[in-house]
């Protein structure tokens, strides 16, 4: 399915995020993509969601380099990709069913999308999406009064309304409770065995990836460490993945006044700013 | 398991819009608005013939000097109004802060006597009926008022831009010293600090960005106000713009326009700069 | 700026800030600007103890009360108070219909930078995007920077009296307003949500209306609202210039000397402007949830 050649991505201000990357993924194939921060892994899954374009190297989808593609066909081609990201990156003033029915905008008419917000026209198909995430009764509430591991779910709904057949999911449990992770986990690989559609996840945990993947890709300095089922990777080959790894993967929002985890509790003393 | 949609929420959104639907026609129809015309033909020409006669602007150097001195004298206004206003203002929103006078952080576990309650709570009362006539009258009222008072000029300008604004500011003021953290409040309380230390080291601190940014901002509308009241005689830009109106001087009048314009830019952008400064 | 106070041994003290001028060259400013503008202003409080200073307003104090609230007056009055909400809501739906095309248009993300154009050539988005950018950010600047006031002189030279230069007036001058603010609103929107909108294959029209329209409509609304209060305050006191409504009424009864129609119409002005805020304010809160 995914076939890409020796990657290079290279930012304006200089950072070189890929460095030579390899990789090939065939249909129906689950994928754990593990590495330290800064490893280049999200840019991996942008190239591979068509969001980004290498500074050079080949990508090729279903045998297609994805360059050549015009407009039409690209986003033909990205409603077959969708995407699970760790801000779930829902609109939090709308009704969770306007969410979840945001899946079906890649062929959905304006005229279709517009009558929707007054009307939703795939509600029923909305209320079996959530059912299957399991929060089926939060389908007219407000999205920003669910939880995270909810929204979270929400925007697996979202997915699979839109019904692609390759999942990619960027660190997807990495803000949601501990305790709820490997929930999310468990729910991306079944429906991706369920339906046969291609599951790429980048993980933080390396356990959760040893766990529930037959294959686990190790990323660092923007090329493929190594690449091999779970119970071929050692503890060494894992310590030499991380080695040097100084920060805290989960990104810290900054705490701006009213709108960190804390709400209006921060706000920032006369004399200090965060 | 599958709940059902929500009526009653988009009821509401109809009705409201209904509602709005009804007042723009009934004032389209009251104003005599023919959107028609407008974009048709007879006011637009009108209005294409008028501005024609603007251009191009006078630049003669008695022109220009009037509108230099015009601009200087507008800014005046602006500024001494302003600072006039937050005079007024300052002490004004102390008196309509609450959480100073009887509620709040500062009074728990101390019970004000009756009398007492109802002096504070009254002069409260009394503040924000003061604000809210200071404010509700226009600036050109004022002006009219000031320029009755005390003749014509920019005096009577910043002074009726001081009042209304700080009728303006004061109530602003007063909002933001009552959403202040309460917290540190209570620290310095506990130290057992008077309450006007704690206005001083707790509230005031806190507030102040906030009340700096808001003076700064009612600076950039000042400035147009300042500009109009001349037309009522008291003084700046607005006073020779209704001369050169009356007497169809059309491209003095653009010359002053722009001079307006220029004054109106330089303030925004002051402001702004001051703003990102001090906060 | 966080200082570091860190806990170390009372040998090492934090290096306090690096001392600037900037205080001190503002409060200089500032005092010049004060003493400038005294000057320029004639500022003379004595004005008030000389000539008829005080006599006037005794005069004008004396004539206001009692308020003139015979029913004849009343009813003559009702037309000037509807024509004044009438010019500001006439003057809000044209500054609406002026703002937001403008808005949308000054609108970076709109135009030309972010998610919605990654495919354009450089010189497409030059021409199709920044040039009317900038060109739409200089109207509504233009449109803001000159006051009502000016826009409505001119008008009504253009158009002769009434409400409608009135109307128009409020409608430019705002609509700079409303343009602006709507384009700041719509700059400060997430782009999490169209990011993920764009990567699932919505069209561009899909991701503004499912992403960018649901964050922002609640602040346009909000802001329009509040713009309508300023509105009524501003049509009352076009009449001044001749654009109708109350403000025309107030200059009458000022030139004919009759201080207590002006007084009624004050306390009339008060109760108008104060039924809009109260409308304006509870809409607002309902919508900001």
């Amino acid at each position: 399915m995914y076939e890409l050649l020796d990657l290079r991505k290279v930012f304006n201000d200089g950072t070189a995020a890929l460095d030579g990357l390899t990789l090939t993924v065939g249909p129906g194939e689950q994928v754990a993509v593990v590495g330290p921060s800064g490893a280049g892994k999200t840019t991996l899954f942008r190239i591979m969601n068509l969001t980004l374009l290498p500074t050079s190297g080949i990508v090729r989808l279903d045998g297609i380099d994805v360059t050549r593609l015009s407009d039409v066909e690209l986003r033909q081609a990205r409603m077959r990709i969708g995407t699970i990201y760790q801000q779930h990156n829902l609109v939090g003033r709308l009704k969770v069913v306007h969410n979840v029915l945001a899946g079906h905008l890649g062929r959905w008419s304006t005229a279709v999308a517009l009558y929707s917000f007054l009307r939703p026209q795939d509600a029923n198909g909305a209320g079996r999406a959530l059912a299957q995430v399991g929060i089926p009764e939060k389908l007219y509430a407000r999205t920003d009064e669910l939880s995270g591991g909810q929204q979270q779910r929400v925007a697996i709904a979202r997915l699979l309304i839109q019904n692609p057949d390759i999942i990619l999911a960027d660190e997807p449990v990495s803000s949601v409770d501990p305790s709820l992770a490997s929930g999310i986990v468990a729910l991306l690989t079944e429906l991706s065995t369920g339906s046969r559609k291609t599951l790429l996840m980048n993980l933080h945990s390396v356990d959760l990836a040893l766990a529930y993947f037959p294959r686990i890709v190790g990323v660092r300095d923007g090329r493929v460490h190594f690449d091999l089922s779970p119970d071929k990777v050692t503890r060494a080959l894992l310590e030499g993945l991380y080695a040097g790894d100084q920060d805290e993967a989960t990104p810290r929002e900054p705490l701006r006044h009213g709108q960190g985890p804390f709400g209006g509790a921060c706000r920032p003393l006369p004399g200090f700013s965060t | 398991m599958i709940p059902a949609p929500p009526r009653g929420q988009i009821r509401t959104a109809w009705l409201t819009l209904a509602g709005f639907t009804i007042l723009i026609a009934w004032s389209y129809r009251g104003t005599g608005v023919d959107l028609g015309s407008l974009l048709g033909g007879e006011a637009l020409r009108q209005m294409a013939a008028y501005v024609v006669r603007l251009f191009p602007p006078d630049l003669s150097p008695a022109t220009l000097r009037e509108a230099a001195v015009g601009a200087v004298e507008t800014f005046a206004i602006s500024f001494l109004g302003s600072l006039l206003a937050i005079c007024l203002a300052l002490p004004l929103s102390l008196l309509t802060t609450r959480t100073l006078l009887y509620q709040g952080i500062l009074y728990e576990g101390h019970t004000l006597s009756r009398a007492s309650l109802m002096f504070r709570v009254g002069v409260c009362v009394a503040g924000k009926a003061l604000l809210r006539v200071l404010r509700t009258i226009p600036e050109l009222l004022w002006a009219v008022i000031f320029v009755f008072m005390v003749g014509l000029g920019p005096f009577p300008g910043a002074l009726a831009l001081g009042f209304h604004t700080a009728g303006v500011l004061g109530k602003l003021f007063g909002e933001v010293l009552e959403d202040v953290d309460p917290r540190p409040l209570e620290a310095l309380q506990s130290t057992g600090a008077s309450r006007l230390r704690i206005l001083l080291y707790g509230m005031l601190p806190q507030a102040a960005p906030q009340l700096v940014s808001y003076a700064l901002y009612r600076w950039e509308v000042n400035i147009r106000a300042a500009a109009i009241l001349g037309l009522v005689g008291a003084g700046g830009l607005g006073q020779r713009i209704h001369v050169a109106i009356s007497l169809f001087l059309e491209r003095e009048l653009l010359t002053l326009i722009l001079a307006v314009y220029a004054m109106v830019t330089l303030v925004d952008a002051l402001s702004a700069y001051l703003r990102r400064r001090v906060i | 700026m966080a200082r570091a106070h860190s806990v170390a041994p009372a040998d090492r003290f934090p290096v306090s800030a690096r001392k600037s001028a900037f205080p001190y060259l503002l409060t200089g400013a500032l005092l010049i600007a004060f003493v400038g503008s005294l000057h320029v202003a004639q500022a003379d409080p004595r004005r008030f103890l000389e000539g008829d200073a005080l006599g006037n307003v005794l005069r004008f104090l004396r004539g206001s009360v009692p308020p003139q609230v015979s029913p004849q007056f009343l009813g003559l009055m009702l037309r000037p108070v509807l024509e004044t909400v009438q010019i500001s809501v006439m003057g809000m739906v044209i500054a609406v219909l002026t703002g937001l095309p403008l808005g949308l248009l000054a609108t970076s993300s709109l135009t030309w930078s972010g998610v919605l154009h990654e495919r354009r050539s450089r010189f497409g988005r030059w021409l199709g995007g920044f040039v009317p950018y900038a060109a739409a950010r200089g109207l509504l600047s233009i449109f803001r920077a000159i006051p009502e006031y000016v826009w409505a002189l001119v008008f009504v030279r253009a158009v002769g009296l009434g409400p409608f230069p009135g109307v128009l007036a409020i409608g430019v001058a705002y609509g700079g307003m409303l343009g602006k603010v709507y384009s700041e609103i719509l700059e400060g929107a997430n782009p999490r949500p169209l990011e993920a909108l764009h990567a699932g294959g919505a069209s561009r029209p899909g991701i503004v209306l499912y992403g960018l329209v649901p964050q922002a409509l609640p602040a346009f609304v909000s802001y329009t609202l509040y713009r309508w209060e300023c509105a009524i305050r501003a049509s009352a006191i076009l009449g001044f210039v001749g654009a109708g409504g109350l403000g025309q009424q107030i200059d009458l009864s000022m030139r004919m000397f009759q201080f207590d129609e002006v007084a009624t119409l004050l306390g009339i002005l008060f109760v108008v402007v104060g039924c809009v805020d109260f409308v304006s304010g509870r809409l607002r809160a309902r919508i900001i949830r």
